[in-house]
């Protein structure tokens, strides 16, 4: 497993767009904010926690489809199969490299995203808290979505439809707690749902993933 | 003989045959007696004027767009469990129905709204996660669309709305903790007494009842549709062969 972990890795930085990709994506988001509504810094550090959650999401999302489509390619896919570890168990290390390579990096760099969006003072903690309980939750829903897919040829879009409503729990607690420590308020009780969320899902849908890839492999 | 002889498709398409007209003619009968009665026999409400009576559509296909899902999630689990075919082109059956349940809701509470909260939409945790439910509906269309094996598709979709299940309900009390609601509390609990006054209470019942036969009724034609349509296939298939 943990040799399936490196591999992954090693794929997701040599072959490109691993980590560039989704974080130049979150930039491209982060500017954008600011010509869709003006240059009014208030206004900013009002929104600033949400559009920065929904950057990362957006950046997440954007990675998802190479989860298991490139190993469902080249067949190797069929050989973690029949190889000796469970399917759970290589959905759960395939989530876990796609967190490594998109979730964490989100989460490092978000602080320094917030600084362009006036991001109130007491809120970099909570935010980089938040994405850091959150994102992993993102990754292994995706997981799951990228497993119902990947057998088919177009889809990215449908992906994204698939995952997005199943984000959106994920997406309240994570901002809310975000928001909360914005504003200086107390950030315990969105903080624990979230953590709640996340690791409910990494329990759970790694068996409903499993279920999905054995389904498109037969 | 068990109740899944019922489930074998010819059986099936036996005895839905006859049921079929009943359920379509109860269904007519009760939706238009109740709205009839509901639209002039009954008093305006004081506070909302004749608005009030857009209840008789608003509140029944809200109910049968969240039923029509936990239908869907049962016959999906009997698929999953005991690979049922009818069982799961039921579900595929269900889910257009449900999703034209869930439009006419959200539209039908839209018009309402615009006279009485003076908007037509507003990010109120009930009315947010009916739009949640509606994606719910799309994407598992779209999930039934895209694949060509339907054996394949059946588990697939299955499996996406057992987890959907879970999910809808998370960012059903989810939404409840990120914005407080505009909109009145039930109008139906088997816990309280009385939450609309009898005299609007009885067509709505009526009317209530009329949507559970014509979902049944419209369940029944699609999944017959779409059995004939699996014999259609096969025919065409073992015709190719020969």
């Amino acid at each position: 497993m943990i040799r399936l972990l490196v591999r992954d890795l090693r794929l997701a930085m040599r072959a490109g767009g691993g980590f560039g990709l989704g974080l130049s994506f979150f930039l491209v988001v982060t500017v954008l904010v600011p010509f869709g509504v003006g240059p009014d810094s208030g206004l900013h550090s009002v929104i600033a926690p949400g559009i920065l959650w929904l950057g990362a999401l957006l950046a997440c999302l954007l990675s998802l489809d190479r989860i298991f489509q490139l190993d469902y390619e080249d067949g190797s896919l069929d050989l973690l199969a029949t190889a000796p570890i469970p399917m759970e168990n290589v959905v759960l290390v395939k989530a876990l490299a796609h967190w490594l390579t998109s979730g964490l990096p989100l989460t490092l760099a978000a602080p320094v995203f917030g600084v362009f969006l006036n991001l109130p003072q007491g809120g970099y903690v909570w935010l980089v808290v938040s994405l850091a309980i959150g994102t992993p939750a993102l990754s292994i829903i995706g997981a799951f979505g990228a497993a119902l897919t990947v057998g088919l040829k177009r889809g990215g879009l449908l992906l994204s439809l698939l995952v997005l409503p199943l984000y959106v729990p994920t997406m309240i607690f994570g901002t809310e707690a975000a928001r909360r420590g914005a504003e200086g308020l107390e950030t315990m009780t969105p903080l624990l749902m979230l953590a709640g969320i996340t690791a409910g899902a990494i329990a759970m849908l790694p068996f409903a993933a499993a279920a999905a890839i054995r389904v498109n492999l037969r | 003989m068990s109740i899944w002889e019922y489930a074998n498709p010819r059986r099936f398409m036996g005895w839905t045959g006859r049921l079929v007209p009943v359920f379509a003619i109860l269904a007519a009968a009760c939706i238009s007696v109740g709205i009839i009665w509901g639209y002039f026999f009954t008093p305006d409400d004081f506070r909302m004027g004749a608005t009030v009576k857009i209840i008789y559509i608003h509140v029944p296909s809200a109910t049968m767009a969240i039923n029509a899902w936990g239908m869907m999630l049962i016959t999906s689990l009997v698929w999953l469990i005991r690979r049922h075919h009818v069982s799961v082109l039921a579900a595929k059956a269900a889910a257009p129905i449900g999703l034209v349940m869930t439009l006419i809701a959200l539209i039908t509470g839209a018009i309402w709204g615009q006279p009485m909260w003076g908007t037509w939409w507003v990010w109120d945790p009930r009315l947010t996660s009916f739009l949640i439910l509606f994606i719910f509906y799309l994407g598992y269309l779209a999930l039934w669309q895209a694949i060509d094996n339907p054996d394949t598709a059946a588990d697939l979709t299955s499996v996406l709305c057992l987890v959907g299940s879970v999910f809808a309900l998370l960012s059903r009390y989810a939404v409840n903790f990120w914005n407080q609601g505009l909109h009145q509390g039930a109008s139906l609990s088997l816990d309280k007494e009385e939450h609309v006054s009898d005299v609007f209470w009885q067509p709505l019942v009526l009317t209530l009842v009329g949507f559970v036969l014509l979902f049944i009724a419209l369940v029944l034609i699609r999944t017959r549709t779409e059995i004939r349509a699996r014999r259609l296939h096969a025919l065409e298939t073992r015709e190719r062969m020969a």
